[in-house]
């Protein structure tokens, strides 16, 4: 692993080949989320990004790590990524398959689980998410979002949660429109009072940089960029005002070698053919 | 089917058919679905993403079912099929996306602009859900579990009006837990791998919420892909014997998009493709006059969809 370098890195945009060699963001952020998971650990696993990273931390400095999906499957170990959560791979490599009933109240409920991997369609300043509706009532929404899945209870229950969002205005707001799951509440002693078990998001991984929870007030604090990304950038891209760590880090690119496992991984999207 | 034993309703409790303990009947899905699934009723078509009974929703489609309350932990493409053809009016579920590919766009079109007719919702997590169903199966009136706390989810009410979620405290502990009303479906259609010929049923691989779906629900349909003389044992199958099942139909490839493990693999492809299929009203129709209607019916007579992409 070679140090960071500053230098004239173009910053990452949403999509295409934008970041230092030929580098997406979303290549960017799937190797930062996959660092965050390490050997050994037990990973619940949420569908599109989450399992992208998941499945790199596993072929790459994660070999051990228990992957766990939803479906039931319990140490799935494809060796592409699976479309959906319960795709034939997932059951054929997995080291049990249980009933749904059963994987959320035998393996996530009690705590067995070490970290719940999930996405956003909106996340506030506490971490809180928000995946059921856009708009001011829920009865009348704007926008009618899939709704909550495993998420409040993968929020709840889990020993640690990291999410996983692209940052946009749009998707970093004051306040969310709908509590799906819980963060850190209305901040600091919020889960404590619920009685959520876990504690809460550890990390929320963007496609500009890394956020995590001031010990402190639990409010979502810029801790980490990608090369070639600034502050105003991030701020410029969070609907509300963004504290900044004393010590931010830049976050190095994907190693070839995680690149090359990534796209191995993703060259046949959702394939489930006989192999 | 018979609901009662000694003068006792037992339908809200347990699926009990009736007291003489039927076998299942093997029987066309048109009849299976002819049988058990009535204008009004609520139905619970279970799979996780394995072992969708498509061609059952297809069929259900086909008889031009009405004011169906559907009930399912993850109404992805099947309930799109359902909702866009104007079979349902109301919606139990945890979570509603196709999955891998975006949202659900019959479901957001019912949602958001009543089209082909307003939808209500009942919204829960799937752990609710899985629990809801637990509850149905053992005879409880509800489960309890950790989770909704702080949400949004906790403060909505069921499509009855009344909560269907509830702070209830442990009286050992005194701890506050959550408690999820049962759900009793009057219907639970599921898709197998295969059935002997007396109608016992058997499914491996991710088993999801099935099991509890059926012995929840007061009339069930299993679709398989083939009756067996035998049932030899497989890894990890779950069976349910001929005297919980009302209805087994024979249905080669009738979870097609989604797959029955050891017979065919997921269709990803065809979701992909349910995209922009359902992007659009009329786009949807087409698709449901060839592939669901045929040559026979013309499309959705009287549900208002037959109108044309009108908000």
């Amino acid at each position: 692993m070679t140090a960071t370098r500053s230098g004239p890195a173009s910053r990452p945009g949403p999509s295409g080949p934008s970041g230092p060699g030929g580098v997406t963001a979303d290549e960017m952020m799937t190797a930062a989320a996959a660092r965050a998971l390490r050997d050994g650990m037990t990973c619940f696993v949420g569908i599109g990004l989450p399992s992208a990273a998941a499945n790199l931390a596993r072929a790459t400095h994660a070999p051990n790590l228990v992957l766990i999906y939803e479906s039931g499957t319990i140490g799935a170990k494809p060796g592409r990524l699976p479309l959906s959560i319960g795709d034939g791979i997932l059951a054929e490599t997995a080291d049990a398959v249980v009933s749904v009933p059963e994987i959320f109240n035998y393996w996530l409920q009690p705590g067995r689980i070490g970290i719940g991997f999930l996405g956003a369609a909106q996340i506030d300043r506490f971490g809180n998410i928000n995946t059921t509706v856009i708009g001011d009532t829920y009865a009348q929404p704007k926008v009618r979002l899939p709704g909550a899945g495993g998420a409040p209870e993968i929020a709840a229950s889990c020993r640690e949660v990291i999410v996983v969002v692209r940052q946009s205005r749009r998707s970093f707001v004051d306040q969310v429109d709908f509590v799906t799951s819980v963060g850190f509440g209305d901040g600091p002693g919020s889960r404590e009072r619920l009685g959520l078990a876990g504690a809460g998001p550890r990390k929320v991984i963007t496609d500009l940089g890394v956020l995590e929870p001031d010990p402190e007030t639990c409010e979502l604090t810029l801790t980490g960029l990608y090369p070639g990304v600034s502050v105003p950038d991030v701020q410029a891209r969070t609907g509300w005002e963004l504290a900044v760590s004393a010590s931010l880090d830049v976050l190095r690119p994907p190693t070839a070698a995680e690149l090359t496992a990534l796209r191995r991984l993703q060259a046949v999207p959702g394939s489930e053919g006989a192999a | 089917m018979v609901a009662r034993w000694q003068g006792h309703d037992v339908s809200r409790c347990v699926h009990l058919g009736t007291w003489q303990e039927d076998m299942a009947e093997i029987v066309s899905l048109a009849d299976a679905i002819e049988r058990t699934v009535h204008d009004g009723d609520s139905v619970a078509m279970e799979g996780f993403t394995h072992l969708i009974p498509f061609a059952a929703g297809r069929e259900v489609i086909r008889q031009r079912r009405r004011g169906l309350t559907l009930i399912r932990m993850t109404p992805d493409v099947i309930y799109d099929q359902l909702i866009g053809a104007g079979c349902a009016s109301k919606l139990i579920f945890g979570w509603g996306g196709n999955p891998g590919v975006g949202s659900l766009h019959r479901f957001r079109d019912a949602v958001e602009n009543a089209w082909p007719g307003p939808l209500g919702l009942e919204e829960h997590s799937h752990a609710g859900m899985a629990n809801r169903y637990v509850a149905g199966a053992s005879g409880m009136p509800f489960a309890i579990m950790r989770g909704y706390t702080g949400t949004g989810l906790d403060g909505l009410t069921g499509l009855s009006g009344q909560p269907v979620i509830q702070p209830i405290t442990c009286p050992f502990t005194g701890e506050r837990l959550t408690a999820v009303a049962a759900l009793n479906p009057d219907v639970a259609v599921i898709h197998a791998q295969r059935a002997d010929r007396s109608g016992s049923v058997q499914l491996w691989g991710i088993t999801g919420v099935q099991k509890e779906a059926v012995l929840s629900a007061r009339r069930s349909v299993v679709t398989v892909e083939e009756v067996v003389d035998e049932l030899d044992p497989r890894p990890g199958a779950i069976v349910l014997p001929s005297w919980v099942v009302d209805y087994v139909a024979a249905v080669p490839g009738g979870s097609h998009p989604s797959y029955a493990l050891g017979y065919s693999v997921r269709d990803n492809d065809s979701y992909q493709a349910w995209d922009a299929i359902s992007r659009d009203r009329e786009e949807f129709q087409r698709w449901l006059a060839d592939e669901v209607f045929g040559r026979e019916g013309g499309p959705l007579a009287g549900t208002g969809a037959a109108e044309g992409g009108h908000a």
